[in-house]
Parts: structure tokens; C-alpha cells; sequence
């Protein structure tokens, strides 16, 4: 038979880099058979900087402000990440008091995190108001780090060996106050969305992805939790005194969008509690180990992975005795997370393919590093 | 019963519209803060209120540009179209006792004819542009609104066979004792359903869905013709409120104030339900949208319709 024009061909359309979903520049190529999508390739590099290349001739302390500017969204846990990964590799500890409050730091940072997913996630579904309630709340969090450490979203707040700054007078307050302020506001996005019947109709059975494809991909974080999975390496691999707090890791089982959503949001709420309790128990002491102005680690390698707020955020580092790392390799989970997205997509919808890239929570700046 | 001034009344309806599509512009903007907790523009004028002439004064000047690829009749064509077919629905909205442009006695029928042709426009713009996202766009628009017309019309036939008549200014008048709202619920909801989906507003903006197709059937479009599309879309908002209210909420109806206030009380109301629509639901997916309309919207619109016959035919008999 004739090919007439009415013979459907395949489409291929080009989203991004500039594209109001693809969250920065990230570039997917995608096959499309009318509406549906029959698969996907991610293009990356756009926001390439080589972090890693730019280590290596960096000293061990300067090139700490360098990490906040992979994952800009979550700059405090990539400075946990990289400060304890040094430490490690000097076999210094921060004092207890450095720790309380890296981890009151760190948790508003992921609150602070999830809510601007959560925004741009909702924004991406076609829901155009959680994102002006999200940013609202997110502004206390910020205001808590400016009035800490004078920047509000690459922070640097974190030094090698402990803290730089103490405590701000009101500080164990102000984050009560936001713990107060934040949980009630938890229920506004979940009456917003949760039980929404096109929300829901949007995300359930949306982009699943089950257990054994999250490992096999080495998706981690609330995508591999959403799954089944319970692994979070606040509760499998302590650091930081995480141990000493008490809170859950929520699972859910489907390991589609939905799940994915509800498990950031109960994750907000535990992050309050280990917030709660962290404020409280804020000890005295120094802030700073006893570090050598002039970091000179012994030969050898070290590798430390933390939970950040999208997943496994892992740094090793090689020194060779000198000033500067030998190599340093970071482990983004952004990145990691973003390889699985042919496999959610491939057989759904554009607009499913929109709510998938926004599950992901990826932030290019740490995919392209 | 047509207007004894036809012209004063063709201008009148013809200004007050388009200075209405403006106003509403302004107070969308200004609602939707206001739901979403911020201000909204408050700066040029009074509460912002010469936003909108400034945005006007903007977009008159910006480049209008056709792409060098497209199909540039239709390109040039299409958002005319949509201005044109929603301006001529007007023509037949009774908005008080002899404020009407024409009075036609198949008036219903009219506006559904002309909602019809509005689709060409979205259609032919998607196409003409020779872009993915607006191909996209114009497909999503073309199956859409095909298929929200087919139970938009039927779920109307109900208040047809009610006032028995299709003059809206009949229709109007028969709900003196009771508005249609009450004996035709479901008619009411379809339509609502039906007309936000004809206006492509944001529950059923699939045509545009900015987060998916950047903006759908009007990627390629700027400057003035880009603000014709805009202008038809918040014409097809203020239109549809004009129906809603005539259909089911008895029109200008209403004791004390006189008629034309109450008229506008009403499609006020409405307009700012569709704002507020717009501000707390997220979009659906294109084929959920259409399995609603076919699967759900189309047999309750043909029960509602059935029942009301036979109701109507035990009454009379």
C-alpha cells in the first residue's frame, strides 16, 4: 500500500535545554508515536564545570565552597558530605556541639529542599499554587542559614574539622519556631494534593519503578525508598551522631510518582522531629577539632556517602600527602537517579514524562557538576 | 424583540466586552495572588489597574514576527478567528431587556455553532506553525474541544426543552419562577465542565499545558497575535459566565437592583469560579481528559436529556 500522509511516523521532539520542565538544562531527546512516548535520551553537560578537575588544584579547605554549587539546592548536605569525607581521611572528628548543629543545618536544608521540589513538581502536574506556599516557607529555612553563615543558598556553612561560626543568640529558637510554623503546613500541601482525584490520577501507577531496577540502576534516596526499599544512611550508616535521634525512614511499596511524593512529604515531617530534638539539645563545647591550618592528609583514600536529600551523595578522595586531592570523585545522586528515566517513561505519555523528570528531583548543577 | 438603537447596542456590547477581557485580566492577576498569597500587580495606577494598559501598550510594540517556515495565511489568519467567532456569540447574550444585538430565535443554537468554529483557530495555529509543541498543542485542542462540544450541546438540550425554546431571551424569561439551576443540576455541572473545557483554562489547558508543550498550539506566535489569542481566551471566559448565568441562573432576574447589575453580579461570580478553578487544580492527562468526556461526561449528558424528555412529556400530557 501507498504511504499517504495519514500513516502515522514517528515523532522526535527535542525538550530542552531550555524547556520550563526539564528543571535547568538538562536536554531529553524523545521518540514519540503520537502522545506516546517511546523513549527517551538524556542529553547532559550543559552546566558542565568540571568540580572535579577544579579540585585537584584546589587545596583541601578552598575548595570546600566549591561543593554548594553542585546541588545549589541542598548546598549544606554537600558540604557535610565533602567536610566528612576530609575529616575522615585526617581521622578528625567534630566536636559534639559542631555536630548537633551540622545536623540542624542539614535537615532544614532538606526541608528546604523538598519544598522546592514539591513546588516545581506540583507546577510541572499543572498545579500552579503549592509553588508560591512552598517558596514561603522555604524563605524561613533560608532566613535561619543567612542569619547563621550570612549566605542563604551556597552556604559554605560547614568547615573542615567542625564549624566556623558559633550559634547565633536565637538560633535553638528560631528553629522551634519553624518547627511549629512548618508542621501544620505540611497538612496544607497534602490537603492541596494528596487526596486530589486528578492529582492523584496523575501520579498513581505513573513511572514505576520497582525494587530490583532501582538497585540495578543505583537510584537511591525517597526514589529507591518509594520501592520498598528501606535504606537511608542516616539510619544504615550513622553519621554525624544520627543515631541519637529518633526518627523513622518512610517506605512506601508501589514505587511510582505518587509514592514518591508521599514519601518526601512524610520525610519532611520526620525531619521536623530530628529537628525538634536536635534544637533541644544543643551541648556546649568548641565547635572546632583540631585541625592543621595546613591540611596535609597521609597518602591514602577515603569514601564517604551521606543521605542528601535526593539520595546517596557520596565524595572519595585520594591524597597523595599533599596540599591538594590527588583525585576526588563525587557520587551525585541526581545523576545516578536520572539514568532510570527511559526506563519510567518509555511506553507513558508527554505529560507523564513531565511528572516523571519532576519526581526525579534532579538538580543539573550536580548531574553536569 | 431587537434593540431599537442596533448600533448603539453592537458598540456597547462590543466595548464593554473587550473592556471587560482586559479588566479580567487585571483581576485574575490580582485574585490568583491574592489565593496564592502574594500581590500581584499593584504598581501602575491605582491597585495596578493600568496593568493592563501598559501590558497592552507592550505587546502593540514588540516585534510581531511570522516564522520564516510557516504557513503564513493561516498563521496571520488564525488568531483573528478566535477574537471573531467569540465576538459574534455576544451578538446574541441578552444582558437586560432589550440590551441584545440581535434576538435570534435559534440563539443557543448559534453560540454552540460559533464555540464550533472558535476550534478552527487553535487548530490552524498549531498547524500552521510548523512546530512540534504547537502540532502537539493543536492536536490535544482539536480532539479536546471536538469532544467536550458533543455533551456541551446535549447537556444544554435539558433548559431547551424546559423553556421550550432556543431564543436565550425565552429562556431568560422562563425561569421567572424557579432558575433552570434547580430542575437541571446535572446540566449545569456538565456545562460548567463542558465550557471551562472550551475556554482552555487551566484544569483543561492541555492545548497549551506550559509545562509540557512550553505553550502548545501558540509556541510561535508574539506580539499582537499572540495577544489576540489571549484576549480570545479571557472573551471565551466572560462568555461562557454570560451562559452559565442566562441558561441556569436566571440571566438579569433578581429583586430590587436593576436587571443589568444582577447580570453582572452573576457572570462575576462565575468568572471569579473559573479563576479560582484555575488556582487549585492541576491538569489533568490528555488521555484521562478524554476517556472523562466519552466515558462519563457524554452518557450522563444523554441521561440527563432522556429523563428531562420524558418528565417534561408526562407534565404536558
Amino acid at each position: 500500500m501507498a504511504q499517504t500522509f495519514l500513516d502515522s511516523t514517528e515523532l522526535v521532539l527535542n525538550m530542552g535545554p531550555q524547556h520550563p520542565s526539564t528543571h535547568g538544562v538538562l536536554r531529553v531527546i524523545v521518540k514519540l508515536d503520537g502522545e506516546k512516548v517511546l523513549g527517551t535520551e538524556c542529553v547532559i553537560g550543559y552546566l558542565h564545570r568540571g568540580v572535579e578537575k577544579i579540585a585537584e588544584n584546589r587545596t583541601y579547605q578552598m575548595f570546600a565552597p566549591y561543593v554548594d554549587r553542585m546541588d545549589y539546592v541542598a548546598a549544606i548536605s554537600n558540604g557535610l558530605g565533602y567536610c566528612l569525607a576530609v575529616e575522615k581521611l585526617v581521622s578528625a572528628e567534630a566536636p559534639p556541639r559542631a555536630q548537633v548543629v551540622r545536623v540542624i543545618l542539614t535537615e532544614l536544608n532538606r526541608i528546604a529542599s523538598h519544598l522546592l521540589w514539591l513546588g516545581t513538581h506540583a507546577l510541572d502536574v499543572g498545579a500552579i499554587t503549592p509553588l508560591f506556599y512552598t517558596m514561603r516557607e522555604r524563605e524561613y529555612a533560608l532566613n535561619i542559614f543567612e542569619q547563621y553563615c550570612g549566605a542563604r543558598l551556597t552556604t559554605h556553612a560547614f568547615r573542615i574539622g567542625g564549624l566556623q561560626y558559633e550559634v547565633y543568640e536565637d538560633m535553638e529558637k528560631d528553629v522551634l519556631d519553624f518547627c511549629r510554623m512548618f508542621a501544620p503546613k505540611i497538612d496544607e500541601y497534602e490537603e492541596l494534593l494528596s487526596g486530589n482525584r486528578i492529582w492523584m490520577e496523575r501520579l498513581i501507577n505513573v513511572g514505576i519503578l520497582n525494587a530490583e531496577d532501582c538497585k540495578a540502576y543505583g537510584v537511591t534516596g525517597p526514589m529507591l525508598r518509594a520501592a520498598g526499599v528501606n535504606w537511608d544512611i542516616r539510619k544504615a550508616m550513622p553519621y554525624s551522631g544520627y543515631d541519637k535521634y529518633d526518627f523513622e525512614v518512610p517506605v512506601r511499596e508501589n514505587g511510582d510518582t505518587y509514592d514518591r511524593y508521599i514519601v518526601r512529604m512524610l520525610e519532611m515531617r520526620q525531619s521536623v522531629r530530628i529537628l525538634e530534638q536536635a534544637a533541644r539539645g544543643i551541648p556546649e563545647g568548641p565547635i572546632m577539632a583540631k585541625v592543621p591550618k595546613v591540611l596535609k592528609p597521609p597518602v591514602g583514600e577515603a569514601y564517604v556517602s551521606i543521605e542528601a536529600p535526593k539520595g546517596e551523595l557520596g565524595y572519595f578522595i585520594v591524597s597523595d600527602g599533599s596540599v591538594q586531592p590527588y583525585r576526588l570523585r563525587v557520587r551525585p545522586p541526581s545523576f545516578v537517579n536520572l539514568q532510570a528515566l527511559d526506563k519510567m517513561a518509555r511506553g507513558s505519555l508527554v505529560a507523564d514524562l513531565v511528572a516523571i523528570i519532576g519526581t526525579i528531583d534532579i538538580v543539573l548543577g550536580e548531574v553536569d557538576r | 424583540m431587537t434593540s431599537p438603537y442596533p448600533i448603539l447596542s453592537i458598540l456597547g456590547i462590543l466595548i464593554v466586552t473587550l473592556t471587560l477581557a482586559a479588566g479580567l485580566i487585571w483581576l485574575e492577576r490580582r485574585l490568583l495572588a491574592l489565593w496564592q498569597d502574594r500581590y500581584g500587580p499593584n504598581r501602575v495606577g491605582p491597585f495596578g489597574l493600568l496593568q493592563v494598559l501598559a501590558d497592552m501598550i507592550k505587546i502593540f510594540f514588540k516585534e510581531d514576527w511570522i516564522p520564516p517556515f510557516a504557513d503564513k495565511a493561516v498563521f496571520v489568519a488564525a488568531p483573528a478567528i478566535i477574537v471573531v467567532t467569540v465576538l459574534m456569540s455576544f451578538a446574541v447574550v441578552p444582558v437586560a431587556p432589550g440590551i441584545i444585538v440581535s434576538d435570534l430565535d435559534v440563539g443557543l443554537l448559534f453560540v454552540l455553532a460559533m464555540s464550533s468554529l472558535g476550534v478552527y483557530s487553535v487548530v490552524l495555529a498549531g498547524w500552521s506553525s510548523d512546530n512540534k509543541y504547537a502540532l502537539l498543542g493543536g492536536v490535544r485542542a482539536a480532539a479536546q474541544m471536538l469532544s467536550y462540544e458533543v455533551f456541551m450541546g446535549l447537556s444544554l438540550m435539558g433548559v431547551v426543552l424546559l423553556a421550550g425554546s432556543f431564543n436565550l431571551t425565552a429562556i431568560v424569561e422562563a425561569q421567572r419562577n424557579l432558575w433552570f439551576v434547580a430542575p437541571q443540576f446535572l446540566g449545569f455541572v456538565l456545562f460548567l465542565i463542558a465550557g471551562a473545557a472550551e475556554t482552555r483554562r487551566l484544569p483543561f489547558d492541555l492545548p497549551e499545558a506550559e509545562s509540557e508543550l512550553i505553550a502548545g498550539f501558540h509556541s510561535e506566535y508574539s506580539g499582537m497575535k499572540f495577544g489576540m489569542f489571549f484576549v480570545g481566551e479571557y472573551l471565551g471566559v466572560i462568555l461562557i459566565s454570560c451562559l452559565i448565568t442566562i441558561l441556569f441562573f436566571g440571566g438579569w432576574l433578581g429583586p430590587v437592583l436593576p436587571p443589568i447589575v444582577w447580570f453582572l453580579i452573576k457572570v462575576m461570580f462565575f468568572i471569579a469560579f473559573f479563576i479560582l478553578m484555575r488556582a487549585a487544580l492541576p491538569r489533568p492527562r490528555f488521555d484521562q481528559l478524554m476517556s472523562w468526556g466519552w466515558k462519563l461526561m457524554l452518557p450522563l449528558a444523554l441521561a440527563n436529556l432522556l429523563i428531562t424528555g420524558a418528565v417534561v412529556l408526562a407534565w404536558r400530557s
